[in-house]
């Protein structure tokens, strides 16, 4: 059985209709997600119920589903998806089904987001959000405000007014909240050139706390493990980009900032790159690209910016903006921003 | 903290064994000034009040160089942003960054002071060592924490080539006072009346006084 809720539809709303099919009671007191595109619940082939929904928002969604009759019959297709999931074991005795998730925050929320480097401004009004999962493109000429905006998400800036919030917390005042649990792949690649790939990846894992041995896993999923041991002088431009950016998620961050991540890369280098800092990687995502179709490709959302000031704010339109849509954000508003 | 403050410093200390740029140059301007004196005062050897001034503001004039490059590998690779995104406590930063100034001083101590005694001491150094090795240790100590200060300060400044100096000499007065004072009498021909303990105690006090205050403002310096 697999239940799909419309687009915009409570992610909740989906699953107590499932649950209503299981021939399950619905704890009244479960919380209702924010709406996410679709939701799915079913037996996977261990016999075990899943509840998931769509990549990236599960992370967010614990979810508790107990059935009243373990052995409720429900069609063997249901197709167990890569991407992370709540399992629970349908034969232990249970005589409830509640299906909790907790409502989700926004990943990132803007509000009149102003920032000044002395008398200039560099952003103002800048109002957005985001939901955990999703991405958003940012787009805009030299000097837009783009990498400031991510700076200021990055709590590497401080913003001089609005509200700015970040994985739940206040910027500026619980900036230490979001430390290490943010990403960031900027101009610069924030890795030593005298050390190796992997005495800088070491370096970083240490201060955050994530065990040495995730570092040659991550070597080898940016296929630097064989120049490992060379320090990064002697490396190409390209090369360095890819240690940048297993450096950005060596943590395993819930929020992405990529500024031209695929900047300096091959083909080859970027397909490589794509599980880590791409829409496959699940994770929130910020990303600044001039490759205007790429970025919005790869969006939900999109966010123009001109001169500082927002210029458009939405959802991409189907087809990576190449389909019309009512109110969404095409590659040609986008384009407009260059002129 | 320990651990990130061990992980700075190790860091570091590898990007200088690579480069070699603070410590040689460092001692390589202290031996330099040492001749310097030793032509320029036309004199065979020194005691007393100007032996320990002549090697105290040699050492603190080296101690500039090393601070002004304290923090040219974070500065000119991003490795504040780095550090700053981090869930790391910057008073990890201060602590290796003062230890890593520390280390830097010792080694050029090592080579330093032997070749002041050879160009420019009268007297020899190995009658009084036990405490001059406690001077230098009190002196470097606040020398590292007020370096580590300065240094962060400077650190995203532009005119930080001017800055590391004019902030840190004068803050240094005291430590140059108490360390000229202390050694001083280590270095008279015949030895008198000694206030070592006294000017040990003023130096320990200047250390922990600029060691908590460094602790304390540190997190503010390199706010944006």
């Amino acid at each position: 059985m697999e239940v799909e809720s419309a687009p915009g539809q409570d992610v909740g709303a989906g699953l107590l209709e499932a649950a209503a099919h299981l021939g399950a009671v619905v704890d009244d007191q479960a919380e209702v997600a924010r709406p996410v595109r679709w939701s799915r619940i079913g037996l996977g082939h261990g016999d075990e119920l899943i509840a998931h929904v769509e990549e990236g928002h599960a992370r967010q969604a614990p979810a508790q589903l107990e059935v009243e009759e373990p052995s409720v019959e429900l069609e063997r297709r249901f197709e167990v998806a890569d991407f992370e999931r709540h399992v629970i074991d349908a034969h232990q005795p249970r005589h409830m089904c509640s299906i909790g998730f907790a409502a989700m925050e926004p990943a990132i929320e803007l509000e009149g987001l102003e920032r000044r480097y002395g008398e200039r401004v560099a952003l103002a009004g800048v109002t957005v959000s985001l939901a955990a999962g999703s991405t958003l493109a940012v787009l805009g000429a030299n000097g837009a405000g783009k990498t400031t905006l991510l700076r200021v998400l990055a709590g590497l800036l401080r913003p001089h007014s609005g509200r700015v919030r970040v994985l739940g917390c206040e910027l500026p005042r619980e900036r230490w909240r979001i430390q290490g649990r943010v990403g960031y792949l900027g101009h610069e690649a924030l890795l030593y050139r005298e050390l190796t790939g992997r005495e800088n990846l070491r370096y970083h894992a240490r201060l955050h706390g994530v065990d040495d041995s995730r570092v040659d896993g991550m070597l080898a999923a940016v296929g630097m493990a064989r120049r490992a041991d060379e320090p990064l002088r002697d490396l190409s431009r390209g090369m360095v980009q890819r240690l940048a950016a297993a450096r950005a998620v060596l943590h395993d961050p819930a929020l992405l900032l990529l500024d031209e991540p695929r900047a300096h890369l091959d083909p080859a280098a970027g397909e490589l790159l794509e599980p880590l800092i791409g829409r496959a990687s699940g994770r929130t995502r910020l990303l600044v690209s001039h490759d205007v179709e790429g970025a919005l490709t790869e969006a939900d959302l999109a966010l123009g910016l001109k001169g500082g000031r927002q210029a458009f704010a939405g959802v991409v339109e189907a087809d990576g903006g190449r389909q019309a849509g009512a109110g969404a954000i095409g590659a040609e508003a986008a384009r407009e921003l260059y002129r | 903290m320990i651990a990130a403050a061990r992980a700075i410093l190790r860091k570091d200390l590898l990007i200088e064994l690579r480069t070699k740029e603070s410590v040689p140059a460092m001692t390589l301007f202290a031996l330099t000034v040492y001749v310097l004196f030793h032509f320029g005062l036309d004199r065979d050897s020194l005691d007393g009040e100007l032996a320990a001034g002549v090697l105290w503001v040699t050492l603190l004039l080296a101690a500039v160089i090393g601070v002004s490059r304290l923090f040219a590998a974070e500065r000119e690779q991003g490795g504040i942003e780095g550090l700053l995104l981090a869930p790391v406590d910057r008073t990890a930063l201060f602590v290796a960054k003062a230890v890593g100034l520390f280390a830097m001083l010792v080694v050029v101590e090592v080579v330093a002071v032997p070749t002041f005694g050879l160009l420019l001491l009268g007297p020899g150094l190995g009658g009084a060592l036990p405490e001059l090795l406690a001077v230098f240790l009190l002196g470097n100590l606040g020398i590292a924490a007020v370096g580590a200060l300065v240094a962060a300060l400077a650190a995203e400044t532009r005119a930080r080539e001017l800055i590391v100096p004019i902030l840190l000499l004068p803050l240094l007065v005291p430590v140059l006072i108490s360390c000229a004072q202390a050694t001083e009498p280590l270095f008279r021909q015949e030895q008198g009346p000694e206030d070592l303990a006294r000017w040990l105690g003023l130096l320990s006090l200047y250390d922990v006084v600029f060691v908590l205050l460094s602790v304390a403002v540190f997190d503010y310096l390199l706010e944006d």
